[in-house]
């Protein structure tokens, strides 16, 4: 071990003294581009988007440093929400935002500052896919999307210059099911239910998102109208939870589950046979061989958004490095790497470059594969001549029923929820 | 080793007069015995008295969906003892508690009572006696879910019992249910049973067995009316580890029944992953003075200072 320095060398000093004074005189941009690579910017947010291959792309392309720590999505309300000196980045879905913004411990961001705004696809600004489609029920992403002005605790009704979160990751989830296990075509959310499946169905164990999945299968049933799936009133919470909580009494669940893998087991093992699932769990399964279908429902789907938020602490250089971030974000590479996984980009014009005409003619046009698919990681996806469930970008984003969300009566769910787990 | 801590802490021996070599330094004893407990004393009330007090403190206070605010409601305990489900988790949380008790203690009585009696050379004893904690080399969580897929649908465990042609359909209750609760709990604490027994039963004078074998006692009886009475400190130590680990577990209930099971321990995570802390701190004062309440009765039953 070498000796520890003590004190300074006038030599040294005189450097550094030097420098400091160079720094001072002359704000030069040279100098900014040498500083760029200490730059550590952290992020934190569900395991979805926070995947090393960006930060070391972000390291390759930009310069700066990016941490990533992914967590669940309650680990990563409360972060949010109680930690805003822990992380620059948020990387969180819009019902966080919902929940989160309000502490103040976010800041807004300037859409003049993003270069690709205007092509951010609509359900991100007016709420509307296509001019004329139908705004679904829940935390819409463009009701949480932008704020009146900067500071300002409160949503704004349309769009402004203002954004809460940049989007950057979003796509339609429905249920996952063993088609080889089951045998028949499934085609309503009510199969969860159907006794059929007595000991083999599974629900996630996450309330905000369960609550929906509940939500979904109930108004398939007949046996409840709700005025907004996603912001339901104290009698139709209690509702949807006395027939879960019939059904779970009766065996129909197997087990719930809380994390990726554990539905990837579940799934895998034959434990379960239909379940509420996500995009990359199925790819998960498939890709040991098993056959996983994403099964598209006729009531439609339900649907989730995420973004990225910038700390209100940030300021000054990390500021400008968080933006230049973000404008990376959305000019393609991420994009595509998110859409060969099954996911969608807030911008998928970008995205189209990074990606080669069978991949997104496949992921995005819901054509048939003329060549095998393969995922970011190399895992073979798909077989040449296989078709996406679902189909193409806008039948899939087309149908979404709701959207991920947090209720006016969300503490009076999450009791009932926490009495539905324990019942 | 006996220090003024102990002297004390109550029933202490007639003072004893002021060792005359300390005159010099001019502290009275009871200053020195101050100064000798407060270094344990500042460890305990910072890092057990303190976060108990602020439980309790937040368990009072109020929650919105992002952050607590002070206050002074009751309303976190009007809820508790309002919900019928409470009730039906400390029920299980009960339940589970007892079942283990009664498993870890059997097993570990037999354990220990093989270690301590049947075996005869000491090398041997302790080489024994080591391989009972070699499990405990690996986490518990780890020995926890390993269980998974050897009794799931399709596990190891069905999968021979139809090869033998025990059974034609799978065994469901095997995985995600209190079986399988209950099999890792007694997995996972027997141990915790088997140490305080066995170091009892190794205390006990072999010249009292003999006694009794002289006058005539079955193998029975001197288990029975010798051994048993003797090793009571040692159950009781094990009862009260086994208790307690188990009413606080959260973990284990949730992995073997696949979320599909409650105990108190899991209200109290739910409640903390929502965000609802001073629910959660409810909660738990009532876990707290419920366990406490347990071990009240259980020290009722034999008194381990004594005996140790």
């Amino acid at each position: 071990m070498a000796k520890p320095k003590v004190g300074y060398s006038r030599r040294s000093m005189l450097k550094a003294g030097g420098a400091a004074l160079a720094a001072s005189a002359f704000p030069a941009p040279m100098l900014w581009a040498q500083d760029t690579k200490n730059i550590v910017l952290r992020q934190f947010g569900t395991g979805v988007s926070n995947l090393n291959d960006v930060a070391n792309k972000v390291k390759e392309d930009l310069g700066f440093t990016l941490e990533m720590t992914a967590l669940d999505s309650d680990s990563v309300t409360q972060r949010a929400a109680t930690q805003p000196d822990s992380f620059d980045i948020a990387d969180i879905e819009y019902w966080i935002c919902k929940k989160v913004w309000p502490t103040g411990n976010l800041q807004a961001m300037d859409t003049s500052k993003i270069a690709n705004y205007d092509k951010i696809v609509g359900i991100f600004r007016s709420g509307k896919l296509t001019p004329d489609s139908e705004i679904a029920q829940g935390t819409a992403p463009h009701t949480v999307g932008f704020i009146p002005e900067p500071g300002a605790k409160t949503f704004a009704d349309e769009e402004t210059n203002w954004m809460t979160l940049i989007p950057t990751i979003y796509n339609a989830d429905t249920l996952g099911i063993r088609p080889d296990l089951i045998g028949r075509p499934i085609e309503s959310w009510t199969e969860l239910l159907n006794p059929e499946f007595k000991g083999k169905a599974s629900i996630l164990d996450i309330s905000s998102i369960g609550i929906m999945d509940m939500a979904m299968v109930c108004e398939a049933m007949g046996e409840i109208q709700y005025g907004d799936k996603g912001n339901m009133t104290k009698e139709e919470i209690d509702a949807t939870f006395a027939i879960f909580t019939e059904a779970k009494r009766n065996g129909q669940f197997r087990a719930f589950w809380k994390t990726f893998d554990e539905s990837v087991n579940l799934m895998a093992s034959g434990e379960v046979v239909i379940q509420s699932m996500w995009s990359p769990a199925i790819t998960a399964v498939k890709s040991r061989g098993i056959p996983c279908v994403y099964q598209p429902l006729k009531e439609g789907y339900r649907s989730w958004g995420g973004g990225i938020g910038l700390s209100s602490s940030l300021s000054g250089m990390e500021l400008d490095a968080a933006y230049e971030y973000i404008n990376w974000y959305l000019s393609g590479w991420v994009g595509g790497y998110l859409m060969r996984q099954g996911y969608y980009s807030a911008v998928p014009e970008t995205s189209k470059e990074f990606m080669s005409e069978n991949e997104w003619g496949y992921w995005f046009e819901g054509k048939e594969a003329t060549d095998v698919i393969t995922s970011p990681t190399g895992d073979k996806l798909a077989e040449a001549g296989e078709v996406r469930d679902g189909g193409s970008f806008y039948d899939r984003m087309g149908s979404v029923a709701c959207w991920n969300a947090v209720m006016d009566e969300n503490q009076y769910m999450v009791r009932k929820w926490n009495e539905f787990i324990a019942a | 080793m006996a220090n003024s801590v102990t002297d004390m802490a109550g029933d202490a021996p007639p003072a004893q007069p002021a060792p005359a070599k300390r005159a010099g330094r001019k502290l009275s004893p009871d200053v020195l015995g101050w100064l000798q407990a407060a270094p344990l004393s500042v460890v305990m009330i910072g890092f057990l008295l303190a976060p108990i007090v602020m439980i309790v403190i937040v368990s009072f206070w109020g929650a919105t969906e992002f952050s607590i605010y002070p206050d002074f409601q009751l309303d976190n305990y009007a809820f508790l003892f309002g919900s019928e489900v409470t009730y039906r988790v400390f029920f299980a949380t009960f339940k589970y508690a007892a079942i283990t008790w009664a498993l870890t203690l059997a097993i570990g009585f037999t354990v220990a009572y093989f270690l301590a009696f049947h075996v005869r050379s000491q090398t041997m004893q302790i080489a024994l006696f080591l391989l009972c904690t070699i499990p405990f080399w690996t986490s518990n969580i780890i020995r926890m879910i390993s269980w998974i897929p050897f009794l799931g649908r399709n596990g190891i465990a069905n999968s021979t019992l139809i090869d033998w042609g025990l059974i034609d359909e799978p065994l469901e209750w095997l995985l995600y249910s209190d079986f399988s609760v209950i099999l890792a709990f007694v997995h996972l604490y027997t141990l915790f049973m088997v140490v305080p027994i066995f170091n009892t039963m190794m205390r006990i004078d072999g010249s009292l067995l003999e006694a009794a074998r002289d006058n005539g006692a079955s193998g029975f009886q001197t288990l029975r009316h010798v051994i048993l009475p003797l090793t009571k400190p040692g159950i009781m130590i094990g009862t009260i580890f086994v208790v307690t680990l188990v009413m606080g577990d959260f973990i284990t209930v949730r992995f073997m029944s696949g979320s599909q099971r409650a105990n108190v321990g899991r209200l109290i995570s739910n409640d903390i992953s929502l965000l609802q802390y001073p629910s959660a701190a409810a909660t738990a004062v009532i876990l707290l003075l419920t366990v406490l309440m347990v071990i009240g009765i259980l020290l009722r039953f034999v008194n381990i200072r004594k005996e140790l």
